[in-house]
């Protein structure tokens, strides 16, 4: 076989891939747990050598880890609600910026740039704060805890950023769709919805999932305002234990241990549906 | 200047929108060590994380299984745990095995203040991020110029640093920009414990002031601005790293 | 360096090479006396870049030996970086440092290889820039120049080193026809200076022209070796015949 010289005046650079979300994955692993638990049998056996007198550090975690996993479920609870909520409104918003009228495609624009800027702690005092504690549906009064505030107050960067996400797999796609759905007479309407946005679904897909784990991480922040999430949980039980600094390094590296088996799965899927995707393409 | 501060009083009192910082000094003061503790801490964690990303993008290309191995734990470990209990895991956990110092008033304090564990602990965070873009700009580099380079008989070290990272610099930046904006925006974590930054005095000023809404509005647009300086300078950058007839 | 002149400065024998299970190397031996032109043609595919590429250990072998001027490349323990100081290659794709004026990508090796001084290596790259005939050239970068411009510069960079021997690979192969004879004339003045060269090329008159030794590669081995009168007037070997046939 004549292997051809590739031909060029210029220096060249190789293809470029940039990484938005996730492009890691030919060696991930799940055994990468194993440092945590390290870490939390480690911390806890030396602690446990020099008190004998208390529960050891570890049986502690243990005695309080049906707890703190319930907690977790509470995470979850208001990730997957935040993210339905946010999806639900950011699709609004993203297709409110690919409209051909003007005042809606600029200011669903804004809206997106402004939330999608703001860090999420800032919009989430932003929903805590500004949120009524209830509201009046036609006569019918729905209170709004804390929590349920919390939640809405992470579906706004939730929203801007799938408002963006929608808006990039639009516009990746080459104009010939459109042309092509065009000259078959469809409407405009039509053609996003029945031509463009079913293919771009694909490509939505891996972000979509990412901004689903970062959307998972961002729950504990729910505990600085006050949300009975695992990250409060963990802080009352250390301090029902009496603030011990033995049980320190075990409780937090449990929660990161509990945040990383649910999300670590979720980012090898994603690099390998963005593998198998960008394969098609 | 006083005059500009007093309409901001008279605003207050015929309006209602009440930007205490603006007219009161003490508050004022308060606003600016807020925005100075961000700056400074994300200047530094930038400047941190973007180190770890080109250290750790290098330990990558090791020869050694275990080092590449680290790394990746390190990365996977720090992206898919939330910041925040990194943080506390840092400030908490790992607090209290740092040695106490003397103070300048007799007593003892950590040798490490909560606003260095937030630098430490946002810049491994962002690092982590950085070094999987810094990879992804070394892989864009050709052999062909790094063999060129042996040839010579550059070392590896000096390969790295003469060759592909600086041409790797130069395809990542977008990605770069990307996770920046993302740090200086997680910034506002270092109010878990208690930094004395922007989120944080504003929090002070609307607990004194019952003025939430607005607070809240100058911090929206405050961030706004920063995030804008700083997508602004790294464009410069980008520019001023744009080499004469290289590239698409 | 001086090199004892009465022992090869470059001795091949008996090379293996193969990638995986492919057999590129069969089992090639040659010698390269100090000051000679030697050029290595043969086929597509028939294993004359590997060759070359062995000699500055760009690429290893699995056994036989490559001494250049008495020390064995093929030794785990062998400090390549010294080897590359002795040996020069030049590309077929020059392979320039992108982001590296003409001038830098000159200078560049001699200062953080050979620790030269600044003002001295500057005005050493600017010497040789000159010999090349790129004078005017020195602050254009490689992407503001033709293909010959840039190998004239790849050449002038592996000269900065003041090599003992130059590797030549194809470097006319992805040049524009126009521009080939302002490269060939700048290796045929080294040549004529004494350096010692080994070449592979497919321009047959070149070799004929500088060559003091022709060597004609297939499938791995060398099938005939001569000077070129002999060579391109007496090829013995059918493949050899075959594949001038081909080319003349
Ligand atoms: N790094 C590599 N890995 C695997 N195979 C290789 C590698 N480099 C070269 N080869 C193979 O080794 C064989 C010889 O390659 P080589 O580049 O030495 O040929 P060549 O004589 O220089 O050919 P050409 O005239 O086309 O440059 C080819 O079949 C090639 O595909
Ligand atoms: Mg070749």
């Amino acid at each position: 076989m004549k292997h051809h010289p590739y031909k060029t005046d210029l220096p060249v650079m190789l293809p470029f891939k940039p990484v938005e979300t996730e492009s890691f994955g030919s060696t991930i692993k799940l055994w990468y747990v194993v440092p945590i638990l390290a870490l939390i049998l480690g911390t806890s056996a030396i602690a446990q050598s020099g008190s004998d007198i208390r529960l050891g550090a570890l049986q502690t975690l243990m005695r309080w880890m049906p707890l703190l996993l319930q907690g977790f479920i509470f995470n979850v609870l208001i990730s997957v609600m935040a993210m339905a909520i946010g999806t639900g409104l950011g699709a609004a918003l993203g297709i409110g910026q690919l409209s051909l009228n003007r005042f809606v495609r600029s200011s669903s624009w804004l809206l997106t740039q402004f939330f999608r800027n703001a860090p999420w702690l800032v919009l989430l005092f932003f929903a805590m704060f500004l949120l009524p504690f209830e509201v009046n549906v036609f006569g019918i009064i729905i209170p709004l805890p804390d929590w349920v505030k919390a939640t809405i107050g992470l579906a706004l960067p939730v929203m801007a950023n799938v408002s963006e996400i929608i808006r990039g797999a639009v516009l990746s796609l080459p104009s010939g769709q459109w042309e092509a759905a065009e000259s078959l007479a469809y409407s405009r309407r039509q053609t996003l919805w029945l031509i463009i946005l079913p293919q771009c679904l694909k490509r939505m897909l891996p972000p979509w999932m990412n901004l689903y784990a970062i959307l998972t991480m961002a729950t504990v922040l729910a505990s600085i305002v006050g949300v009975s999430e695992v990250m409060t949980l963990t802080g009352e039980a250390l301090a029902a234990e009496g603030g011990r600094p033995d049980l320190l390094a075990p409780f937090y590296a449990f929660v990161l241990l509990i945040f990383f088996v649910y999300c670590y799965p979720i980012a090898r899927l994603t690099v390998r549906l963005e593998r198998k995707f960008s394969v098609i393409n | 200047m006083e005059a500009f501060y007093e309409w901001f009083r008279i605003l207050y009192e015929d309006t209602g929108i009440n930007l205490p910082f603006m007219y009161d000094e003490y508050d004022r003061g308060r606003i600016l060590n807020g925005l100075w503790a961000t700056i400074k801490l994300s200047a530094i964690c930038v400047l941190f994380s973007v180190i770890i990303g080109m250290v750790g993008a290098w330990l990558q290309g090791s020869p050694w299984k275990t080092t590449r191995r680290i790394v990746n734990v390190y990365i996977q470990l720090f992206r898919n745990t939330p910041p925040l209990v990194q943080l506390y895991f840092f400030y908490f956990a790992v607090g209290i095995l740092i040695p106490r110092v003397e103070n300048d008033w007799g007593g003892t304090s950590p040798l490490i203040d909560s606003f260095g564990w937030a630098v430490i602990s946002l810049s491994f965070f962002a690092g982590a991020f950085n070094v999987e873009i810094f990879r992804s700009g070394i892989e864009a580099v050709p052999k062909s110029t790094i063999e060129a380079a042996k040839a010579l008989g550059f070392s590896r070290l000096q390969i790295y640093k003469d060759i592909t990272l600086p041409l790797a610099l130069r395809v990542v930046i977008p990605s770069l920009n990307n996770n920046l904006v993302n740090l200086v925006k997680t910034t506002t974590l270092a109010y878990a414990i208690a930094v004395p930054e922007l989120l944080y005095e504003s929090n002070q000023i609307w607990s004194d002031n019952v003025n939430v809404t607005e607070m809240m509005l100058f911090l929206l647009v405050a961030y706004f601005v920063l995030v804008g300086i700083l997508v602004w300078a790294m464009n410069f950058w980008d520019r001023s790293l744009k080499i004469p007839g290289f590239g698409q | 360096m001086n090199w004892d002149e009465t022992k090869p400065m470059v001795s091949i024998k008996d090379v293996y090479k193969s990638f995986g299970t492919l057999e590129v190397l069969k089992g090639v031996s040659l010698d390269v006396m100090k000051g000679e032109v030697i050029c290595i043609i043969g086929p597509s595919g028939s294993g004359k870049s590997t060759l070359i590429r062995c000699i500055n250990g760009l690429n290893d072998i699995q056994s036989g030996s490559i001494l250049v001027e008495g020390q064995e490349v093929n030794d785990p323990e062998l400090n390549k970086l010294e080897l590359r100081k002795k040996v020069g290659m030049v590309f077929q794709q020059y392979n320039l440092f992108p982001h590296k004026t003409a001038l830098e990508n000159v200078m560049m090796a001699p200062i953080r290889v050979l620790k030269h001084d600044k003002e001295i290596a500057q005005k050493a790259a600017i010497k040789l820039l000159r010999k090349v005939g790129l004078e005017d050239k020195v602050n254009a970068y490689p992407g503001e120049m033709s293909g010959g411009q840039q190998q004239r510069v790849a050449i002038a960079r592996s000269l900065a080193m003041n090599p003992d021997v130059i590797l030549f690979d194809e470097v006319t192969a992805a040049l524009d026809p126009e521009t080939v004879n302002e490269v060939l004339l700048t290796i045929k003045k080294l040549a004529e200076d004494g350096m010692t060269c080994i070449l592979v090329t497919h321009e047959m008159g070149f070799a004929r022209e500088v060559a003091d030794h022709i060597y004609f590669t297939d499938g791995g081995l060398i099938v005939e070796h001569g000077n070129p009168k002999k060579f391109f007037e007496n090829a013995k070997d059918p493949r050899t015949k075959e594949f001038l046939s081909q080319i003349l």
